[in-house]
């Protein structure tokens, strides 16, 4: 039933937090939610659902946004962390990999990977070994290590950015919509990598994602977010069976072809999920 | 007239070849202090989006309290070793007190927090040391000042020793500069931050650090500088219009290439003495070199606004 989760250990809880951006604008309005160690928990949800925000309230960067988490609370293996600095919570093992991939442009490939280790004191060679590790897992960014970051492609990025929080020996990696922007065919790459990851190095991910449907393939939790709440949850498989997610996020219908009733029923399934 | 412009100043430069080098020589070791603050000017804006006006004020506020302190009986050694000290409180003050609270404001609220940084340390300065004018104490520092004379193609070419020193130290710290820049951690973390803020904070960045270092920098860059204008012009206030000669460099340079800086730098320092000695003083009555870099770099600035080494902004389709 449980779908492939590894173990039942609550990584990192979230508690019915509210955020609000410059002190007006109410953009969560109390999630909760649980990562289990060596799982991926999946959180999914249109725009504006709160994804990105309940991500960045996670790995503190709301800060620098003029952000804030005014209710609830935020525990990670069992301690409070939602009044750490981003550099703290890395040092932790929770690292963050932003939405629109944010690579450092002017830097190399190697550089970009090796701002990374920013946080860590074991040395060069572990450092070194590391990269060899990130090298393994994307090949592609070995062919191009020497080259600036800007003028690689969409989905090199999306590795860039995967590959530089590996770097930071993370526990927990936070990604953001690794789908966006990019081909199906690398969606489907980067999920791979993602799972190997998750598998080999037995780092748990929460991952922000559109979508659904690739999204609920590899993720063994899930969480829907709609306006700021959580308005449903379940393993992975729970989810993909369930029929509103399947005609609200899948796209697919029991009844087969739409008819007119079907879309009053939409509206009002939807009314109730809100 | 034309002839005066096209023609006799290449002609001058051909007959009397070691004058010519004289001049570049002249040139470079200008050019390698425009450099060097300039530099000072581009990590902080990098890292931090400030345009840093208080750079020219620095420099006469570290020479200042260099001669201050050995006035005070400190041999002159310790002097400098308390005053990289002055310059690293100093950097971590305004760290706090200034860049911190204002983080996330416009650029034009920060540009003016440095100028008020500019009006504190001039008075800061001139209570703590008085404002009257003081000599470089280059003699006790051990910095050389005799000459060597060469005599190229049968000519003379006067290389003041103090020149010379200071080409070697100004080469040596923007060598070690780049190195830091390109081949550290912390380095690395600088120059990441200057392309993302966001994203150097997610992998865990401290802004407060960086800014810091930077500043610190900014402030070891100010007293190699001042010590080495103090020891040709003495110390006084009026150093700090040197430190604005950057301005014109970071134009030509562009406001955030390292390269850029240093080129800029060697290419001004060159360019205005060569203007001033063969177009300046023939044709326009001399004293050129207080102006011609400022007109170079609105000239540069009409034709690339993003300056000659700007870097590249790097859009994909």
């Amino acid at each position: 039933m449980l779908d492939g989760v590894k173990s039942d250990e609550t990584l990192l809880e979230v508690n019915n937090i509210e955020v609000i951006y410059n002190h007006v604008i109410l953009v969560l309005k109390g999630v909760s939610l649980t990562v289990r160690q060596g799982g991926i928990t999946a959180l999914l949800g249109g725009n504006g659902a709160g994804k990105t925000t309940t991500l960045k309230a996670i790995s503190n960067l709301l800060h620098s946004e003029r952000g804030e988490v005014t209710k609830g609370s935020i525990v990670y293996k069992g301690e409070r962390v939602q009044d750490l600095d981003p550099a703290a919570l890395v040092k932790k093992g929770v690292i963050q990999v932003m939405e629109g991939r944010h690579c450092f442009e002017h830097l190399t490939v190697e550089e970009n990977l090796l701002t990374g280790a920013y946080t860590r004191r074991d040395g060069k060679a572990a450092v070194a070994a590391d990269l060899e590790m990130v090298y393994d897992y994307f090949p592609r960014l070995k062919e191009r290590r020497k080259s600036q970051a800007g003028y690689t492609s969409g989905g090199e990025q999306q590795m860039v950015a995967i590959g530089r929080a590996l770097m930071s020996r993370p526990e927990t990696i936070l990604l953001d919509e690794p789908s966006m922007g990019l081909a199906p065919q690398l969606v489907e790459q980067i999920f791979e990598i993602v799972k190997a990851v998750n598998e080999g190095e037995g780092v748990s991910f929460l991952l922000a994602e559109q979508n659904t449907n690739v999204a609920l393939r590899y993720a063994h939790q899930g969480y829907i977010l709609e306006n700021g709440r959580v308005v449903m949850e379940g393993t992975a498989q729970e989810l993909r069976e369930n029929p509103d997610v399947k005609e609200f996020y899948l796209g697919v219908s029991d009844e087969g072809r739409k008819s007119f009733r079907d879309v009053r029923s939409y509206r009002r399934r939807k009314r109730w999920l809100a | 007239m034309l002839k005066d412009i096209f023609v006799t100043p290449f002609a001058d430069m051909f007959s009397a070849p070691d004058f010519l080098l004289q001049v570049l020589w002249e040139g470079l070791v200008s050019g390698v202090l425009y450099a060097l603050i300039a530099l000072g000017f581009v990590l902080i804006f990098r890292s931090s989006r400030i345009f840093n006006f208080a750079q020219g004020i620095m420099v006469v506020f570290a020479a200042l309290t260099l001669v201050g302190l050995h006035s005070f009986g400190i041999p002159a050694w310790i002097s400098v070793v308390l005053t990289l000290g002055v310059m690293f409180v100093l950097a971590v003050s305004i760290e706090r007190v200034v860049l911190r609270p204002l983080v996330g404001q416009p650029d034009i609220i920060l540009f003016m927090a440095t100028i008020g940084i500019t009006l504190f340390l001039i008075g800061f300065g001139e209570i703590i040391f008085g404002g009257e004018n003081k000599v470089m104490i280059s003699e006790e520092l051990g910095i050389p000042t005799g000459d060597t004379v060469l005599e190229p193609w049968g000519g003379l070419l006067i290389l003041q020793h103090l020149d010379m020193t200071v080409v070697v130290v100004a080469v040596a710290l923007v060598g070690g500069l780049l190195a830091f820049l390109n081949y550290t951690q912390m380095g690395r973390a600088i120059r990441a931050l200057g392309d993302d803020h966001q994203a150097a904070l997610s992998v865990g960045i401290s802004l407060q650090t960086v800014w810091v270092l930077v500043w610190f920098i900014a402030g070891i860059i100010a007293l190699v500088t001042g010590i080495a204008w103090g020891a040709r012009a003495g110390v006084s206030f009026a150093l700090e219009v040197i430190a604005y000669k950057a301005l014109p460099v970071l134009m030509l340079g562009g406001l955030e290439s390292i390269t850029g800086a240093i080129i800029g730098g060697l290419l001004i320092g060159i360019l205005e003495k060569l203007f001033e000695i063969y177009w300046g003083q023939p044709l326009l009555g001399g004293n050129t070199e207080t102006w011609f870099a400022f007109v170079l770099a609105l000239i540069v600035l009409l034709f690339r606004p993003q300056g000659l080494f700007g870097e590249r902004i790097i859009e994909r389709v």
